[in-house]
């Protein structure tokens, strides 16, 4: 299950872009190979992250994952509902599931990341 | 019999199957650090052997009244804190990771990180760490991951052994290690409200401090938090039955060393470090914890929890290497703890501060024994200033019967006249005029 209109990572973290803003969050393989999510680590509203790096950390009952930024920008908004409910992540990963808005500050840094078909394609590769 | 199990022709075996020769084995060690002898006598039998270990421990005075301490306490054990730590179910298990298994020491744990919250006054315990000094490096280290920042306070009342520990640990950080200097005895605040900025991660603190004076940490708390810094507060377990507790002052982690919870003194340990947070932080605490849960059944259960933090789960990226705990120390304590209970805690304490407060009287009643300090306030220990170098008085003092003080010289300048004293609950009104009359004799 791949959402339609959004732009992927190598490391399954998605990026919906509207203007200058990019929604990020985790994708439905992540949040599979992750389980049952107990926990987010989400960044300071105003923190800056270069493509690549790494921006926040989700735990799950077995494991714990680095979520590293899809895009160049400043952190805008976190997703209020995941401290007090993570699980939101396994239900609905690319929607309420939502993780931070980022206020893109190299366009750029969008060019490399791959789109539905593309990231359907690297899924079918792993 | 030898201690490696396989036999010269099976080593020979493994080596031609893997192709390589001995030395080959270990080429990758520099030849500089290769041993070219280990220099071992031959063996012994048993009993050369007892006898041998009886010589050697007949060279320590194990019989001297200690009025020793500077972190480490001579302090009553009841003798069935030993009795129930030796239960095999407790003695020689290992580590809990399977709850099925181990819900025996998995609670004794949970109820240790019950009773290191209620003395600290803190919202979180972890299942302990190796000693007080690591104890308050790992704090230092998660104040640094919580404010993402690299400048650390200390002031030089803290245990200087433990600041010892600290800049060995750090070397090769990137950390900048700030030390302020104490005046009379107590920790120099306006050093400290001077260096906190927006860059600071944490002012580490101790209380009592290592000259035995007391104080209230809650300004350098406000202060520190003012500036998005952590406090760091290290405790001396026992004072917690009648001092402030650091919770009370607003510290965000607090450590400290276990061992006057019911374990002997002794060299090298084992000890037990203690650690607790604020609830907002636990995440970012090095070191076991354990949680308190329902099985399937609704029944009251005990697992390891929040092990996303730890290394066996998040490899490089754990909050520390320190995974290990001290599990059997750790039980000791909570079993001190129980047998004492609260009130007799806070009567143990009590006594402390009463009796060092009449050997404080005593001793500094001998002419030329002077207070170091101007500053009254100390919970069971004091520095006095004797007319000659204390090292010389404390080494007549063992040949009297008497393990007399600390010489303070061996870590602060200026100090070579002043001994650092301390009193138990065990000392007795005689002891202590024993020590006072040893004393005024020799000087």
């Amino acid at each position: 299950m791949i959402a339609e209109g959004l732009l992927y990572t190598k490391d399954h973290e998605w990026a919906k872009i509207e203007g200058n803003t990019a929604t990020v969050g985790i994708t439905d393989y992540a949040q599979q190979m992750l389980g049952e999510i107990t926990y987010v680590e989400l960044p300071a509203v105003g923190k800056e992250f270069r493509s690549h790096d790494e921006m926040a950390v989700v735990e799950s009952s077995k494991s714990a994952g680095d979520v590293y930024s899809p895009v160049t920008g400043t952190v805008s908004e976190v997703n209020p509902k995941l401290a007090s409910n993570p699980e939101l992540i396994n239900d609905d990963c690319c929607g309420a599931g939502w993780l931070c808005k980022l206020t893109i500050t190299d366009t750029k840094s969008i060019e490399n990341l791959m789109n539905t078909k593309q990231y359907e394609e690297y899924l079918k590769g792993l | 019999m030898p201690f490696i199990a396989n036999t010269p022709d099976q080593q020979k075996q493994m080596l031609a199957e893997i192709g390589l020769t001995m030395d080959g084995l270990f080429a990758d060690i520099p030849p500089e650090l290769m041993c070219a002898s280990f220099n071992l006598p031959a063996g012994l039998s048993e009993q050369q052997v007892r006898n041998h270990l009886a010589e050697l421990a007949d060279k320590n005075s194990t019989n001297l009244i200690c009025f020793l301490g500077g972190g480490f306490y001579d302090h009553f054990i009841p003798a069935a804190v030993y009795s129930i730590i030796s239960r095999g179910e407790f003695y020689t298990s290992y580590t809990p990771y399977q709850p099925e298994l181990s819900q025996g020491t998995l609670q004794a744990i949970y109820e240790y990180q019950s009773v290191i919250c209620r003395l600290t006054e803190m919202e979180a315990a972890n299942a302990s760490l190796y000693d007080g000094g690591t104890a308050m490096y790992e704090a230092m280290m998660m104040a640094l991951r919580i404010t993402g920042r690299n400048k650390v306070i200390i002031d030089d009342t803290v245990n200087p052994i433990y600041r010892v520990m600290i800049r060995s640990y750090t070397r090769n950080l990137n950390i900048e290690l700030e030390q302020t200097h104490s005046i009379d005895g107590l920790a120099n605040r306006q050093q400290i409200l001077q260096k906190i900025d927006d860059k600071t991660a944490a002012v580490i603190l101790q209380n009592p401090n290592f000259f035995g004076c007391i104080d209230d940490f809650t300004d350098i708390a406000n202060a520190a938090h003012q500036k998005g810094a952590l406090l760091i507060v290290s405790c001396y377990p026992i004072s917690l039955g009648i001092l402030k507790a650091p919770g009370s002052m607003d510290a965000d982690i607090v450590t400290g060393e276990g061992q006057s919870l019911g374990m002997p003194m002794s060299f090298g340990g084992p000890y037990l470090g203690f650690m607790a947070t604020k609830m907002q932080y636990v995440r970012k605490m090095p070191g076991r914890i354990v949680g308190e849960t329902k099985d399937r059944f609704d029944r009251r259960a005990f697992v390891l929890t929040l092990q996303a933090r730890e290394q066996h789960i998040r490899r490089d990226k754990a909050t520390s290497n320190i995974c290990s705990n001290e599990a059997l120390c750790a039980l000791t304590a909570l079993v001190y703890l129980s047998l004492l209970g609260k009130k007799g805690l806070k009567q143990t304490a009590q006594l402390c501060a009463d009796k060092a407060s009449y050997a404080y009287q005593r001793l500094t009643a001998i002419p030329g024994v002077k207070p170091h300090f101007r500053a009254k306030w100390f919970f069971n220990e004091f520095v006095l200033d004797l007319p000659r170098e204390a090292a010389d008085v404390i080494a007549k003092l063992i040949e009297k019967g008497f393990a007399a003080g600390f010489p303070l010289s061996r870590y602060y300048e200026g100090m070579e006249n002043s001994m650092l004293i301390c009193v138990t609950e065990k000392r007795t009104k005689q002891q202590i005029g024993m020590l006072a009359e040893a004393l005024e004799s020799i000087l």
